[in-house]
């Protein structure tokens, strides 16, 4: 079957405009009548359910965290970009469609890439307004930075805790619509289950974490802005609490998974230093700005890299891209990292690091300015391992950072399922198969602030309001199978913890479908994941009881998700048989290394359709057209 | 520096509040840390005495912690009387065990603030600070109708005052460490940050009044300016903020 | 009356009612250093203050009721400050707080009792045991009330250990003043600190070079 994404048609300039006029309105007075369910108060949950209680609708908004403001949004470093044209250098809203479109790899609907890039510049005036403190130059006027690659500079930023700063404006806005009495907020809850009424979603299933309680909340429609998935390879830069968890219970009821295989390793994190380590921390990436990345030339050269003369060091980077150097987009320079330590020429704990120097940088502009640059990133570098950047090279390398795919939406942000609307992150609408730098935090809040308040009424308006009670019968019935899975989970009482358990599947999914993925290893650990879910529901130990705060109990229900959503993530990267983006297939490379991708058999974008757990799912494609970007090959070189 | 698992390991004698629930009696336990390395972040340590505790069937410690990269805000330890330990600047998640030795004791205990009522172990309720927040910690900017973001410019130096005030991560460890257990950097830190900002200004006045009133009724206690709170604040939030939040207020009461 | 409920508004209560008192600390200061100058000197002066009549009352009454507000938010603040922090860490070790800032309540509770003693001893002159009989029966004679006083060693020490404890709560007071006022930043709190430390020791010093001279027998009759 193929997937239609119900987008407007018509010249890419007008499309979102005319759509906005054509979808159906809700009356200010029939607003009150509605209730909406948001799940995560990141930056897509928090703007969509304070900008939808500012409109009149009732909001339930629930997180796992203790407080809205802790969302991992938080923790996004770099900046958010805009097509303000401010600095006068040639941006416009084409051009960050464009270069959206095309740092995708060619894998995204052009008109939700033109939407974002349109609504992006009102996200800075809406932030501003909002008090948030955005870096300004020395007239008063924002400041701009380049990014991520891009000629032009857009990306506006708040020291190097951009993400920090937008989050909490979207949380005073939320804070200020709870006290008006028009959002419930619901922390500590984590979402375990979606309930369908009639085919459409309409109530979600919650465990609130300190008491236990199992129970259903109702609504006229339910908004999952839950993020990304990338914990599942156990090791990345996300929060310990992410989970794929409330997208695979919808995809379970449902809801298609698209491109679940389009995964973002970052290049410049601090490398693991053991076993022991619970995750990895990102360092912005502006630090190739004037750090060079080498390793050894010889395997297996011990000595301290100072010691290194110039003629043992591969400047790999700069190597193999000569044009763009150190500065090579985020997946070529993952994939170069690794390929050095797979020759056995990593450096550091296990032989998984390459060097980040700024030796050169600090002879060439002294010490002071590199610390003015960078002198944050330094000191989180030097608590962490202890080493001092600017006296030894820093050590780096790749980790798992964001999730391009997530679950299949239309043009409004519905996914297959009516009334169920995905934000942010948990979706997979416009970033392709690479997700530019500070672009995220943009998808985040154009979703939520400037997409969802005109399409969930799109929606509401061909609805009739409380359709669903607390009482329903799917609600009962949600309840108990919760109930039923937590008891499971708790009764198992073998040897293993989820921490064990959790790692060896993480390390599985890290070594064979990480950076770079083969038929072979993705054959393979797709046999071997329904062993470690064996593994998991007979060997489990879970300490304590379900009706108290019961961490392991939590971990357990995310890792047990996880064990089923990888082998889906497996079958997308086994089923596209090219590389693109963040998805490189070592069988589809050019004789360079390169990417090389298949437009003739794979653009489209893949949504799997849930067939049971051990059985295979089902691939519905959604055809890609490029009427305004046309297909080229990326090319740094 | 290049080698592999050569580092020394510790172990350490923990002594650990645990309190079952709300309203459990609490008391402190001794565990021991095994084949800890420098490298071992503090959770991680913990983390290890809590896989030994599952396996020995016992529940693990329970502690909030979830970015572990130094910005949510939600890690909360008192280590060896001081919150987050003591690192200048630095979260308990941040904090690596080089800072400790062979040997050593740790005593570990939650925040403790009547406004903090204890969940379990060393896990806090802290939504007392989003009530502060909700009585005023925003702007009332409306989505959409905003004027463009270079329509008003703000002076560089104001900007980057408000960003000082605006580092705060919530992470309360301002009222753990006051011996008043006062919420003022907090509050000062968010008063201020808006109050300098033209967009905030037209409500500084309304907002000073009901941030205090929400603090107050949220059972948090007076500020003698014993500066400990930011001694203690892993972002380094300055007292001025507290000047900030006074000024603000008094401005506000003389109309 | 918000001022008097609200938390900064009784901060600002305190700061000013303190600051008035820091007046006539200063004020006592320098009318006692007149000692140094001779008998005669310091006689003048108290007949001076006395023949002001209704004056000196209205000051009296003034003084009163800011000890009066100053004492009674001092204990509230304090009583809700210990009900907001019910808890004691098992380590105590703190970073930033001192002796000095953590025992305004008892360093002021100690003052108000050297205040009534003091009253009772050179105002009221209700111990007239331990001045000679034949000075206490000359109203007007200040400095050998003051002198035949502090003679006895137990009496100085009294005052220089009132002193001691009057440095202690101005350290902390005088630049905690700026700051509840809102006066103070990050260039400025340094500095209201050091005028803090230094006005509270020269106090000190003047206040106790009285007793101290008498005792060593610099000042006689």
């Amino acid at each position: 079957m193929n997937l239609n994404g119900k987008c407007p048609t018509g010249p890419i300039e007008k499309t979102w405009d005319k759509h906005r006029f054509d979808m159906k309105l809700v009356n200010p007075a029939n607003k009150r009548k509605y209730k909406i369910l948001v799940v995560g108060t990141g930056l897509a949950g928090a703007s969509a359910a304070a900008s939808l209680a500012e409109l009149g609708y009732n909001v339930e908004a629930f997180c796992y965290q203790d407080s809205p403001r802790r969302a991992h949004s938080i923790a996004a470093q770099g900046g958010i970009n805009a097509s303000k044209n401010y600095p006068n250098d040639g941006d416009s809203i084409y051009r960050l469609f464009y270069d959206t479109v095309k740092g995708g790899d060619f894998r995204a609907r052009e008109a939700d890439v033109w939407r974002l890039a349109q609504v992006s510049s009102h996200i800075i005036d809406q932030c501003v307004a909002q008090g948030v403190p955005f870096a300004r130059d020395y007239a008063g006027y924002l400041d701009n930075r380049s990014f991520g690659g891009a000629q032009v500079s857009r990306t506006f930023y708040a020291r190097g805790q951009t993400g920090q700063q937008l989050l909490l404006g979207a949380y005073s806005a939320l804070s200020r619509q709870i006290k008006a009495g028009m959002v419930k907020m619901f922390p500590r809850t984590e979402m375990l289950d979606l309930v369908l009424v009639d085919g459409e979603a309409k109530g979600i299933t919650v465990r609130d974490l300190i008491s236990g309680e199992i129970r259903c909340h109702v609504g006229d429609a339910v908004l999952l802005c839950t993020g990304g998935y990338v914990n599942v390879f156990y090791l990345s830069t996300m929060a310990m609490g992410a989970s794929v968890t409330a997208i695979w219970k919808a995809y379970k009821k449902g809801a298609f998974f698209a491109n679940p295989c389009y995964t973002q390793i970052h290049p410049t994190c601090i490398p693991q230093s053991g076993d022991y380590q619970s995750k990895l921390t990102l360092m912005s990436e502006s630090l190739r700005n004037d750090g060079r990345c080498w390793v050894p030339k010889n395997r297996g050269d011990n000595r301290s890299p100072n010691d290194i003369p110039e003629e043992d060091r591969d400047y790999y980077l700069e190597r193999k891209y000569p044009s763009f150097g150190n500065l090579a987009p985020r997946d070529i320079a993952s994939r170069a990292a690794k390929e050095q330590c797979d020759d056995g020429r990593g450096v550091g704990p296990g032989g998984r690091g390459v060097y980040l120097d700024f030796r050169d940088s600090i002879a060439r502009l002294g010490e002071e300015t590199i610390r003015e640059r960078y002198g944050n990133l330094f000191e989180m570098y030097e608590r962490i391992t202890d080493e001092n950047g600017y006296k030894v090279p820093m050590r780096i390398y790749p980790a798992p950072h964001y999730a391009m795919g997530g679950l299949w939406v239309d043009y409004n942000l519905m996914s297959n399922i009516p009334g169920l609307f995905v934000l942010g992150e948990a979706n997979f609408s416009v970033h392709g198969a690479n997700r530019l730098g500070a672009s995220a935090l943009m998808q985040g809040l154009a979703d939520g602030y400037f997409v969802i308040p005109y399409t969930v009424a799109h929606y509401l308006a061909q609805t009739k309001p409380g359709k669903a009670k607390e009482d329903h019968a799917e609600c009962r019935k949600s309840i108990e199978d919760v109930k039923g899975s937590m008891k499971k989970l708790l009764s198992i009482n073998g040897r293993r913890t989820v921490t064990e358990l959790m790692r060896e599947l993480g390390t599985l999914m890290w070594n064979n479908v990480g950076m770079a993925r083969s038929k072979e290893g993705l054959t393979e650990v797709i046999m071997k994941i329904p062993g470690i879910r064996e593994e998991f529901w007979q060997n489990l130990r879970v300490t304590g009881n379900g009706a108290q705060i019961n961490q392991q109990l939590e971990n357990a229900g995310r890792t047990a998700d996880f064990l089923e959503f990888a082998e889906l993530l497996c079958r997308d990267a086994l089923h596209r048989n090219e590389s693109c983006g963040g998805h490189f297939r070592v069988e589809y490379q050019y004789e360079d290394g390169e990417a090389k991708r298949d437009d003739k058999n794979y653009c489209y974008s893949a949504a799997w359709e849930f067939k049971g757990v051990d059985s295979e799912p089902e691939l519905h494609k959604e055809p890609l057209e490029f009427k305004e970007v046309h297909l080229a090959v990326r090319s740094y070189k | 520096m290049s080698g592999q698992n050569e580092h020394k390991t510790m172990t350490l004698k923990l002594i650990v509040w645990r309190q079952n629930g709300k309203n459990g009696p609490g008391r402190f336990e001794t565990y021991t840390a095994r084949e800890i390395t420098e490298h071992h972040s503090f959770l991680e340590m913990l983390d290890v005495v809590n896989e030994d505790l599952i396996k020995e069937g016992k529940e693990p410690i329970i502690f909030d912690h979830d970015c572990r990269e130094g910005i949510c805000g939600v890690c909360s330890q008192v280590i060896n009387g001081v919150p987050h330990g003591g690192q200048e600047r630095t979260t308990v998640c941040q904090l690596h065990m080089r800072k400790f030795k062979d040997g050593d004791t740790i005593y570990i205990e939650p925040w403790r603030a009547r406004a903090f009522p204890i969940l379990k172990d060393l896990m806090v309720d802290r939504s007392a600070l989003d009530t502060i927040i909700q009585a005023g910690g925003y702007t009332s900017a409306h989505t959409g109708g905003a004027p463009d973001a270079n329509a008003i410019p703000i002076p560089k130096p104001d900007a980057e005052y408000s960003m000082d005030a605006a580092e705060c991560i919530g992470c309360g460890a301002c009222v753990a460490a006051c011996p008043n257990g006062a919420a003022m950097l907090f509050t000062g830190a968010k008063v201020a940050q808006l109050a300098v900002l033209p967009q905030g200004k037209v409500e500084a006045k309304e907002r000073a009044r009901a941030m205090i009133k929400a603090m107050q009724e949220c059972g948090f206690g007076n500020c003698t300016n014993h500066y400990e709170c930011q001694a203690a604040c892993p972002k380094g939030i300055h007292v001025k903020f507290i000047a900030r939040l006074n000024r603000e207020y008094i401005r506000a009461l003389i109309g | 009356m918000e001022i008097l409920t609200n938390t900064v508004g009784r901060k600002v209560l305190m700061a000013v009612t303190g600051l008035f008192m820091l007046f006539f600390v200063i004020v006592h200061l320098l009318g006692n250093s007149t000692i140094f100058v001779g008998p005669s000197a310091l006689n003048t002066y108290a007949e001076k203050l006395h023949s002001l009549g209704p004056l000196v009352w209205a000051f009296r009454a003034f003084m009163l009721a800011m000890l009066g507000v100053h004492v009674l938010f001092g204990v509230l603040l304090t009583l809700e400050n210990w009900a907001a922090n019910p808890g004691k860490y098992a380590v105590n070790r703190k970073l930033k707080a001192n002796f000095s800032s953590e025992t305004m309540i008892w360093t002021g509770a100690l003052l108000f009792a050297f205040l009534v003693y003091h009253l009772l001893q050179f105002t009221l002159r209700v111990t007239p045991d331990i001045i000679p009989e034949a000075v206490a029966k000359r109203p007007g004679d200040v400095y050998a009330m003051v002198v035949g006083s502090f003679r006895h060693t137990a009496i100085s020490l009294i005052y220089v250990g009132a002193m001691v404890v009057l440095f202690l709560h101005l350290k902390h007071g005088i630049q905690s003043f700026f700051q509840s006022l809102g006066w103070s930043n990050d260039r400025t709190l340094p500095r209201f600190e050091t005028i803090g430390n230094v006005l509270s020791a020269l106090f000190l010093l003047g206040y106790s070079a009285i007793p101290i001279l008498i005792l060593v027998g610099f000042l006689t009759r």
